[in-house]
């Protein structure tokens, strides 16, 4: 099968409120990056567009549209949405260049979450006969899983707190990150309860940003005469929306997409991994077999930012940039939707043969 | 021994969302100056069209409109429509009529209303000037321009729609 070349990515800042950027604005900084790594004018010069948002998130109706403005669409072009994290974006639009509809494509997701309650506009995402009118938010659903891996003894408070330092101090060399520091174990469990058994700081922060990324055949990479990586396998899965019939404790759908996304096939030394929570960094850990010597989420991860609907493709970005500086050979990157690690997408990222 | 059962056709689920909205560093230029009565537009660095209202961005380049002209609020009408029927929730009586109007100085088209006109007899490249509200009522707000009225001028050739200068179209 064809492989997918990486050649451009770029990713704003992670802060706290974006103040008065609209998405349109929030967008065409990373478009203009992106851009500019390939040596590109605009969306005209890719076959292929699409981007992941959630309007839900700022509140504004058809917010993914006015996105649309920040692409240059006039001539028309061929472009698509998804409603979900970006990460899904880059999944179709694998699919438009394996079917040889496209050689390229562009990939963007953006979000800004700081205008509305993040975790209860997230509770809209839920079943909407029995979970959805409850208001059950983000935090107090990962809380739930967490007492579950405690209880059971998979994991104490001191692993997950060992999460969180490794992130907050990892994430000092990321200009881009929201939350940084170097903070030890037994700070981090000074720091009072938040949703129990839930301090805040195991909680990812709430981010606005956006990010972007550029790919295209192994062949037009060549052609642009850029630095490349490959992505040699993707695939995601998704679990019942039924957290009853769920095992909270593990991650089924991680580990069958990593399967078939061909992780296991041979070494990896480095993996980002979409985990809002860092009981569910340890989860996912589990689920995709990493070892000590693995370098999990050396950008600090989303507990150091999380740009909803664009961290999923920033993950890929993170895992690209350290491809290409030469610090690693063979990565995961993966993604995540929904809540308690519902729905998971892995991919291998490989430096070019 | 089947249980008569009652038909459920419906379920409330009330859905409250509180959010606080942000229109953009462009818009919120755009606004700032109509609060004060001043209709403006913004620049395309790159193609040189003016958009009135301002999203943030030259849709047709992608690039953001950063410089800022002035405006007279008179137009040119492009398009039009009567609407005859109600609409649930607006407080105008029909018929009126919405437009598609071009300011001069701008390239770009904005939705608006016309008024103190024969509907019958607007018509497109007809020319148009805003009627804004008292002083007292402007907000950051489009409907600070309560409607447009024609103008006693020669109209627009339809080709020339969109290219009139802030001037105006002279003679």
């Amino acid at each position: 099968m064809q492989k997918i070349a990486i050649v451009a990515y770029s990713q704003s800042e992670c802060v706290s409120q974006a103040g008065a950027f609209n998405e349109v604005e929030l967008i065409m900084p990373q478009l203009r990056e992106v851009f500019g790594q390939v040596g590109l004018t605009n969306a005209q010069d890719v076959d292929f567009t699409c981007s992941g948002s959630c309007d839900y998130l700022q509140g504004a109706a058809f917010a993914f549209v006015s996105g649309v403005d920040a692409l240059g669409a006039v001539p028309p072009i061929k472009e698509s949405h998804v409603e979900m994290d970006a990460a899904w974006a880059l999944y179709e639009s694998i699919l438009k260049i394996r079917m040889g509809q496209a050689e390229s494509a562009l990939i963007y997701g953006f979000g800004k979450s700081s205008p509305g309650e993040l975790p209860i506009v997230l509770s809209q995402q839920l079943d909407p006969y029995y979970l959805a009118p409850l208001w059950l938010d983000t935090v107090s659903m990962a809380a739930m899983q967490a007492r579950l891996m405690l209880e059971s003894g998979l994991i104490t408070e001191r692993d997950m707190a060992a999460v969180v330092a490794r992130s907050r101090n990892n994430a000092m060399n990321n200009p881009r990150a929201q939350l940084s520091g170097a903070v030890s174990v037994d700070e981090l469990l000074a720091e009072e309860m938040y949703v129990s058994p839930l301090r805040k700081s195991d909680c990812c922060p709430v981010s606005d940003g956006a990010s972007a990324m550029i790919i295209c055949t192994e062949d037009k990479a060549k052609e642009w005469g850029v630095p490349y990586a490959l992505i040699s396998g993707i695939d995601h899965r998704i679990e019942t929306h039924n957290m009853g019939m769920r095992d909270l404790t593990d991650s089924v759908s991680t580990r069958k997409a990593a399967e078939t996304a061909g992780v296991f096939d041979r070494p990896v030394d480095v993996a980002e991994l979409y985990a809002p929570f860092s009981h569910q960094e340890i989860i996912l850990s589990r689920a995709l077999g990493l070892g000590d010597e693995i370098d999990i989420n050396p950008s600090g991860g989303v507990l150091a930012g999380n740009l909803m609907m664009a961290s999923g493709l920033s993950r890929f970005g993170e895992v690209f940039n350290r491809i290409i500086s030469g610090d690693a050979r063979r990565g995961i990157a993966h993604a995540t939707s929904g809540p308690c690690l519902q729905h998971n997408l892995v991919a291998v990222i490989e430096g070019a043969a | 021994m089947s249980e008569e059962r009652e038909m459920i056709t419906d379920i409330k689920t009330p859905i409250y969302l509180q959010y606080n909205f942000t229109a953009g560093n462009a818009p919120a230029r755009f606004l700032s100056q109509i609060k004060k009565g001043v209709l403006t537009g913004q620049r395309c660095p790159t193609c040189d069209s003016v958009y009135c209202p301002p999203r943030g961005s030259c849709a047709a380049c992608g690039v953001a409109t950063e410089e800022e002209v002035v405006l007279t609020g008179k137009a040119t009408v492009q398009s039009f429509t009567i609407v005859a029927i109600p609409i649930p929730g607006n407080p105008i009586k029909p018929p009126y009529i919405i437009a598609n109007l071009v300011a001069d100085g701008a390239n770009i088209s904005f939705i608006h209303l016309m008024s103190e006109c024969i509907n019958e007899d607007v018509h497109m490249g007809q020319r148009v000037e805003a009627v804004w509200k008292p002083q007292e009522e402007w907000d950051y707000a489009m409907d600070n321009i309560r409607y447009f009225k024609p103008l006693n001028e020669a109209d627009v050739a339809i080709e020339n729609i969109g290219k009139i200068p802030v001037n105006g179209p002279g003679e």
